[in-house]
């Protein structure tokens, strides 16, 4: 008999997965063929993608060091994917060793592998649940032990909102997280964007596409867009940029021309 | 560690500053590029080292090639850039002795780019091979997951599948029965070879719906995603099982009908639960027999069968039902009717025929066919004969007795079921009125003439507001001279339908709804002014008096008195001129408080007569104590004398009762006085007054003076 409709969702590797891509931009082998292939098509449009992965790791990096200089020490990353190297784990507890993290993701291989390299480390957890069911994730057990909610929470969106569809309502999903963190809370969120990449739109749309082929389509989305998934927050200096230019620790002039593509920022609840 | 300005620490930087920014672009760090040069700098203190060591040390070149993988540079570009810088600069930078030969740096510079490269390889491939397994293990682990949440939920699932109350059954598309839930096998009666592997369309039932097996072939050819029926299936010991019954199918990934899943409700018990509610809806709870509810259907269908059929009704009314129930009790009227009804079902066995009960003492019978006209006279004479034999009950025997109203017609749907138990309602009375236990036949034209009770009913109230009634006076004549003295009131109604109407025909009517008491002031007051406009126009006519009718509500009630008292004032009438008219029956076994409005009227000076004297069994000696002054003959002592010679009983008789009378000091009148003799054998025998058709008919005040007038200038 056919899987009934009210079963588990099935694994597929023979299916590409965003997390699995993204790892083999940066270089790792937590890949299979058909998750390299699919990158290495992208590619042929954007051969900086590489670049643009890794500027997004740089500005997390330093947004959750800033969060650790703000005195958060509670950091919610939501579409973690399969953790590399420097994770928000690593970057946080090396800049306080009490830091607690949980990570989400819908991917169950991204979480099962999370799993195993969170194993052991007792600040550390990670949920199976999806972005698009916030209410899901605030209930999530491990949510429950590992953070207090009403203490300020760094809560990272990052490389993420771009795979949620309008008719899956974004907004609506981010704004119910922010209105269940504590004064004091951070948003910190990176966003793709046609802005600011090195190559003409046409030929960035052919990225896009392949996303969509593998059923994971890339939404793209102006600044001002953006710029509403922190609404009622206050922007941290210097607001909404281009990855390189937030706070930089080195000279964004020396930045691959691919790692403006796309903006980040954090914005701080009142 | 900063060191002297181009000493060897400062050389030793400078290296690591240019090898990084060699490699930094190739490499997937989130490190900044200082920071990254930061962790460079062992990495080139080691090479620095071998290269000034006196035998080769290629495992630390190797190392060097391994760390380059554990910072991240896992790009084979970042090794090419790194021997470059290699080659380039770490003799350049870094050599210690300056008595090394330049071209024996050089060779072991060129053999530590060999260690690095194999040392990178090296690493790179371990780490590769160790994400790999990772990833894998990690898709392993997440499957296992999921095979396990399969697995509690196919478990979850299979557990409400056989735990369900409901019946649940999947079949492949040739009907075979794949699987069945406990629920279901203990419907087919529990043997699970009953229902599995056994084949659906071999489920057949006559009660089947004709588009029960369409539906099923719809689905199985997939041109129908489910369907939901009512049927019936036979149980192992060939009863019936009820069920609701909806059928789904169940198609694959790619929309091609798989199977059929049936959900099945067992329904016997709510159905028979709904059968006996019907049952006891369209059935009398006393007797059994069919109710007016399921009379009606019946007869509505029967009426509209057409094709040349026919139906014939009897309706029946038990004669004097009602003095049975007052005089034996409701539980013996009871077991009356239930032998009523048992010997009437009796009569009505054929196919076609009905007997059901309409309420109280009212049965209908129905038959229906092509030649009902000679069935239902055959069956009326039936019911009649079954009623024939006394109903035996508490240790009497009763004799049952019926009137029947029968319709008979076609069943062309001319007719209404109302109208048609109309008719035989109306039928019923006519057969009532001559007399009772017998039946007659519909007459359209009689039908059309008959007034129903309830019709006059209803109309009361509305005529009395629209002045539908009048009044007629009949002349009261005194058989001494012959001159009139008075005239009794007679209300009549005008009714916009059936013409005049008497009072027999709406007065027990009025009383049963209380609206005597109204319409009988309104005939005293009437009556009351005309006696005045008598006296007062014709004052040389005599003295009139009028006769007002009481009914035995009227005498009741507590306004009687009051209200006499002041139409007679208010119309300026003396109450000697005004005569109540009471029937005996109205004053048998009357108390002293029913007579006591009367004797307060009596001792004011109105008369008060007793009607229909003889009629009822009253005590003569009883006559003493009620405070009337006129006896009131009925008129059947009157008949006996039309005949020549009069018949010498009921001359004695009138005699007696006149002589009685005149002792009491109470004068006689007599009614229904037709013929010439007849009045002057009355006066022989001695009464006082008559009235009657020889003298006139009841008519409108006017002629009343004409008679008066006439007869005081004669």
């Amino acid at each position: 008999m056919e899987r009934p409709a009210w079963a588990p969702q099935g694994i597929d590797i023979s299916v590409p997965s965003v997390s699995r891509i993204y790892d083999y931009y940066l270089g790792g082998s937590h890949n299979f063929e058909v998750d390299r292939e699919a990158a290495r098509k992208a590619m042929e449009f954007m051969p900086g993608l590489p670049k643009i992965m890794q500027a997004n790791r740089a500005f997390m990096r330093r947004a959750v060091r800033y969060a650790v200089q703000e005195g958060i020490t509670q950091f919610l990353d939501i579409g973690s994917g399969i953790p590399t190297f420097g994770n928000v784990h690593e970057v946080a507890q090396a800049a306080d060793s009490e830091a607690r993290v949980v990570y989400v993701d819908h991917d169950p291989v991204a979480v099962a592998h999370s799993r195993a390299v969170l194993d052991g480390n007792d600040r550390a957890a990670v949920v199976t649940a999806d972005l698009r069911k916030p209410r899901e994730i605030l209930a999530a057990p491990e949510v429950g032990e590992l953070l207090d909610l009403d203490k300020p929470v760094a809560l990272l969106l990052v490389a993420v909102l771009h795979f949620v569809e309008d008719a899956d309502d974004p907004q609506g999903a981010v704004a119910e997280l922010r209105d269940a963190l504590a004064p004091g809370s951070l948003l910190i969120v990176t966003h793709a964007m046609y802005e600011g990449i090195p190559v003409p739109a046409a030929r960035a749309a052919g990225t896009v596409d392949v996303y969509k082929n593998i059923r994971n389509p890339l939404i793209m989305r102006s600044r001002e867009e953006i710029a509403r998934f922190f609404e009622g927050y206050e922007m941290v200096e210097p607001g909404l940029v281009q990855m390189p230019d937030w706070r930089p620790e080195s000279a964004p002039a020396d930045e691959d021309p691919y790692a403006f593509s796309g903006c980040a920022g954090v914005g701080r609840k009142a | 560690m900063s060191g002297e300005p181009d000493g060897p620490e400062d050389r030793l930087r400078r290296f690591a500053t240019i090898w990084s920014r060699a490699i930094f672009p190739v490499t997937a760090s989130s490190l900044t590029r200082v920071e990254f040069e930061k962790e460079l700098m062992p990495l080139a203190r080691r090479l620095r080292d071998a290269l000034g060591e006196r035998t080769l040390d290629a495992p630390a070149a190797q190392a060097v090639g391994a760390a380059l993988i554990g910072v991240h540079c896992t790009d084979p570009e970042a090794l090419t850039r790194t021997l470059d810088v290699v080659d380039a600069y770490l003799v350049l930078y870094c050599r210690a002795d300056e008595d090394r030969r330049e071209d024996e740096l050089r060779a072991r510079c060129a053999r530590l780019q060999h260690s690095v490269a194999a040392g990178f390889a090296q690493a790179l491939r371990e780490r590769t091979l160790v994400e790999q397994e990772a990833i894998s293990r990690a898709a392993l682990s997440a499957r296992s997951a999921v095979a396990e949440a399969l697995h509690a939920s196919e478990a979850r699932f299979r557990a409400v599948f056989h735990g369900a109350a409901i019946g649940i059954g999947i079949a492949d598309l040739e009907g075979t029965v794949l699987e069945a839930n406990d629920a279901l096998v203990r419907m087919f009666g529990g043997a699970e070879n009953l229902v599995r592997g056994r084949n659906v369309v071999e489920w057949t039932h006559p009660d089947d719906a004709p588009h029960l097996w369409r539906l099923y072939e719809e689905l199985v050819r997939g041109e129908r995603e489910h369907y939901r029926v009512e049927k019936a299936f036979y149980r192992p010991d060939g009863t019936a099982l009820w069920t609701n019954l909806t059928v789904s199918l169940l198609r694959d990934a790619d929309g091609v009908p798989q199977y059929q899943l049936a959900l099945v409700e067992d329904t016997t018990e709510r159905r028979l639960l709904n059968l006996r509610l019907r049952y006891e809806a369209t059935h009398d709870a006393l007797t059994g027999l069919p109710n007016r509810t399921l009379f009606f259907e019946r007869l509505e269908k029967a009426l509209a069968a057409g094709d040349g059929m026919r139906f014939g009704l009897c309706y029946l009314d038990l004669d004097g039902f009602k003095t049975i129930n007052d005089s034996l009790g409701h539980a013996a009227g009871d077991r009356l009717l239930v032998e009523v009804a048992d010997r009437l079902q009796g009569c009505a066995t054929a196919p076609g025929e009905m007997v059901a009960r309409l309420g109280g003492d009212e049965f209908v019978a129905l038959t229906t066919g092509r030649d009902t006209a000679a069935e239902v006279d055959d069956l009326a004479g039936r019911i009649m004969h079954a009623l024939s034999a006394p109903i035996r009950i508490d240790g009497r025997e009763l004799t049952v007795r019926g009137s029947i109203g029968i319709v008979e017609g076609p069943a062309a749907g001319e007719r209404s079921p109302a109208e048609v138990l109309r008719s035989a309602d109306i039928t019923m009375y006519r057969a009532k009125s001559a007399g009772g236990n017998r039946y007659e036949l519909a007459d359209p034209e009689a039908d059309a003439r008959a007034i129903t009770r309830h019709g006059l009913t209803t109309a009361l109230p509305a005529a009395l507001e629209r002045a539908e009634f009048f009044i007629e006076y009949q002349p009261l004549v005194h058989l001494g001279d012959g001159s009139v003295r008075g005239a009794e009131a007679l209300v009549r109604w005008l009714h916009p339908q059936h013409g005049v109407l008497g009072p027999d025909q709406f007065i027990p009517l009025a009383e049963d709804t209380g609206l005597i008491v109204p319409l009988g002031r309104w005939v005293l007051e009437e009556s009351v002014r005309q006696a005045r406009v008598w006296q007062e126009r014709y004052e040389d006519a005599g003295s009139l008096r009028i006769n007002v009718n009481l009914s035995p509500m009227q005498l009741t009630h507590p306004g009687l008195v009051s209200d006499t008292v002041d139409i007679l004032e208010r119309f300026g009438l003396e109450p000697g001129a005004l005569c109540l008219e009471v029937t005996e029956s109205a004053l048998i076994g009357a108390d002293d408080d029913l007579l006591k409005p009367l004797r307060r009227l009596a001792e004011m000076g109105v008369d008060i007569a007793l009607d229909d004297f003889g009629t009822g069994y009253s005590n003569l000696a009883n006559l003493r104590r009620l405070p009337v002054s006129v006896l009131k003959l009925d008129r059947s002592f009157t008949q006996g004398m039309q005949r020549f010679p009069a018949d010498p009983v009921d001359l004695k008789i009138v005699e007696g009762i006149v002589a009685l009378a005149h002792s009491l000091d109470l004068s006689v009148t007599v009614e229904g006085v037709e013929t010439g003799a007849q009045a002057e054998q009355l006066r022989d025998l001695g009464c006082d007054t008559a009235q009657g058709w020889y003298y006139a008919r009841p008519g409108p005040p006017d002629r009343l003076h004409e008679l008066a007038l006439c007869d005081a200038t004669r």
